[in-house]
């Protein structure tokens, strides 16, 4: 039977990848804390950890144009997973890795996806990260991911991380670590929405030691309902460096956001701002939408997909 | 046809407060209100759209009472409004705006050619937000496209001038005088420019949250000359003198 046979299987898939087929090139499908599918290609290996569960994802130097699906999918209840992934980018290259995790949970028990990345960028690569979070299901049983993602980049290198989470994650704990060399650039674009009794914390440690390296870290959220979430950015500049943080949050009816941002200067040359927004929807954006002919419902609705798309 | 009866709107801190106006706007007008800062024009303009409620009195859209419909109602039934200082929205695309405003998914073509009206180079616009990264009049010359794409049978702009630069100004006037011609609706226009005012169909001048004066262009211009419903300026000031 294939994967794509079973229809929780296919619908988290498509959540979580936006593709509606088996990838073509280098993949690795995690199904249940296994290995569901893998592919290598002619300048992608990947290679099956030996001393814990993971991957090791090996991108040849040069390698253009080319992309690795990493999904991770739990459809059972009660399943606890922790996975180790690797990710050594070679000089030059020039590639897109789409990950993500979905849970679907229709069972009492918890279910859990914990994924360790390490990223490390060669010297002028450039790596487009693309990952979404979701969880489904109608069973009590929370619905758990703990993302940790480390990364090295290497003289010139340069990796931007989108991530995504906007439903059914009940808790959430996301660490980022990053280094940058000279002329190294990190980007993270990061989305979450909140909602129910949920919980997001996403945490960023940034030291920015080469001259001429960077860090643009723009964090945008909405927290619904009863759900809270915490936001902490912590920028290192230890050499001639730029880094930006922007945390822009919309809070509606009782949801919380903390925002704690740490910027320090370690040499004179570094420029490092922090800027950080919580509020609920202005007023006035309701009023111009409704005065296009739109319910206060609808217009709400319209603000906040737009602030997230 | 518009009526306003008895329109009073009472507040706390004095400013824009409405005493008791009454008004007809027949269709197909092209009306321009006019009178000095704080006189109520603006706080007039948002009673008809719903965004105020008036503290008493009625308004009458085609024989029909809409005193209590909500701003969204108003809209559905025909009423604009181009706010005097636009909205931002962070990743609300212009498009995405225009859409919204012509309540229906437009072709790019379509939705550019509303920009291209109010003299932006619809290219360069179209899928841009509608966020801090655009200046005063850029996301002014935007609202009015806004208003244009929505073709109702009233549509209010309050001080649609305010900060479009002099080149534009001409292409402004155009722009409404089209409207007036295509959209075979009534165009209300709060305004302080003597070119707005020389388009107009009727002039009111409203002061101190009353109809001073009203009549055709003709007859209100020459006597807006005479100074009456000029600022008061500093009477303390005066006072101690």
């Amino acid at each position: 039977m294939s994967l794509m046979d079973n229809k929780i299987f296919e619908k988290l898939f498509e959540e979580v990848t936006n593709l509606h087929s088996i990838p073509i090139g280098a993949y690795n499908i995690r199904l249940n804390s296994k290995a569901a599918g893998r592919n290598s290609s002619a300048n992608i290996d990947i290679i099956p950890k030996t001393d814990k569960p993971g991957i090791d994802i090996i991108i040849k130097p040069n390698t253009k144009h080319e992309s690795v699906h990493i999904p991770a999918l739990v459809t059972e209840t009660g399943i606890h997973d922790l996975v180790y992934n690797d990710f050594y980018i070679g000089e030059n290259a020039d590639v897109v890795i789409v990950a993500g995790c979905g849970i679907h949970n229709d069972g009492d028990s918890l279910s859990q996806h914990d994924g360790v990345h390490r990223f490390f960028v060669g010297k002028n690569a450039r790596v487009l990260y693309i990952e979404k979070h979701i969880g489904t299901g109608d069973g009590k049983g929370e619905r758990i991911i703990n993302p940790q993602t480390i990364v090295e980049v290497d003289e010139g290198g340069y990796i931007e991380l989108q991530t995504t989470q906007l439903k059914g994650v009940d808790s959430t704990l996301r660490t980022t670590k990053a280094k940058a060399k000279e002329n190294g650039t990190v980007v993270v674009k990061e989305k979450i929405l909140t909602h129910g009794t949920q919980y997001a914390e996403t945490r960023f440690d940034i030291d920015l030691n080469g001259d001429g390296s960077s860090v643009n870290l723009v964090s945008r959220s909405v927290a619904k309902e009863k759900s809270r979430q915490k936001f902490v950015s912590v920028i290192n500049g230890n050499a001639k460096c730029m880094g930006h943080s922007e945390c822009d949050s919309i809070i509606m009816d009782e949801g919380v956001v903390s925002s704690l941002p740490e910027i320090t200067a370690n040499n004179v040359e570094a420029t490092l701002v922090h800027e950080a927004a919580i509020g609920k929807i202005a007023g006035e954006q309701i009023t111009k939408l409704m005065t296009l002919g739109l319910t206060e419902a609808e217009a709400e609705a319209q603000i906040v997909n737009g602030f997230l798309k | 046809m518009l009526e306003l009866k008895n329109i009073s709107y009472v507040v706390e801190d004095s400013k824009g407060i409405i005493k008791d106006i009454s008004l007809t706007i027949d269709d197909n007008k092209f009306i321009v209100i006019t009178g000095p800062n704080g006189g109520g024009k603006s706080t007039l303009a948002k009673i008809i759209c719903g965004i105020l409620k008036p503290t008493s009195g009625n308004i009458i859209l085609d024989g029909k009472d809409i005193t209590d419909m909500s701003i969204t109602e108003r809209a559905k039934i025909g009423i604009s409004f181009a706010f005097q200082q636009p909205v931002r929205f962070k990743g609300v695309t212009v498009k995405d705006l225009i859409n919204l405003a012509a309540g229906k998914k437009l072709c790019t073509a379509d939705a550019c050619n509303y920009l291209s009206e109010v003299g932006l180079c619809a290219k360069d616009y179209i899928d841009r937000e509608v966020n801090g990264s655009l200046s005063g009049g850029e996301l002014k010359r935007i609202e009015i496209a806004t208003v244009i794409a929505r073709k109702t049978k009233l549509s209010i702009f309050d001080e649609p001038e305010a900060g479009i630069d002099l080149w534009s100004f001409k292409n402004l006037i155009e722009v409404f005088q089209k409207m007036h011609d295509e959209i075979h609706g009534s165009i209300i226009i709060i305004s302080h420019q003597e070119r707005i005012l020389n388009i107009a169909d009727e002039i009111i001048v409203i002061a101190n949250g009353e109809i001073v004066n009203k009549g055709t262009r003709e007859e209100v211009l020459d006597s807006l000359l005479d100074d009456s419903v000029s600022s008061p300026g500093c009477s303390v000031l005066r006072e101690e003198r």
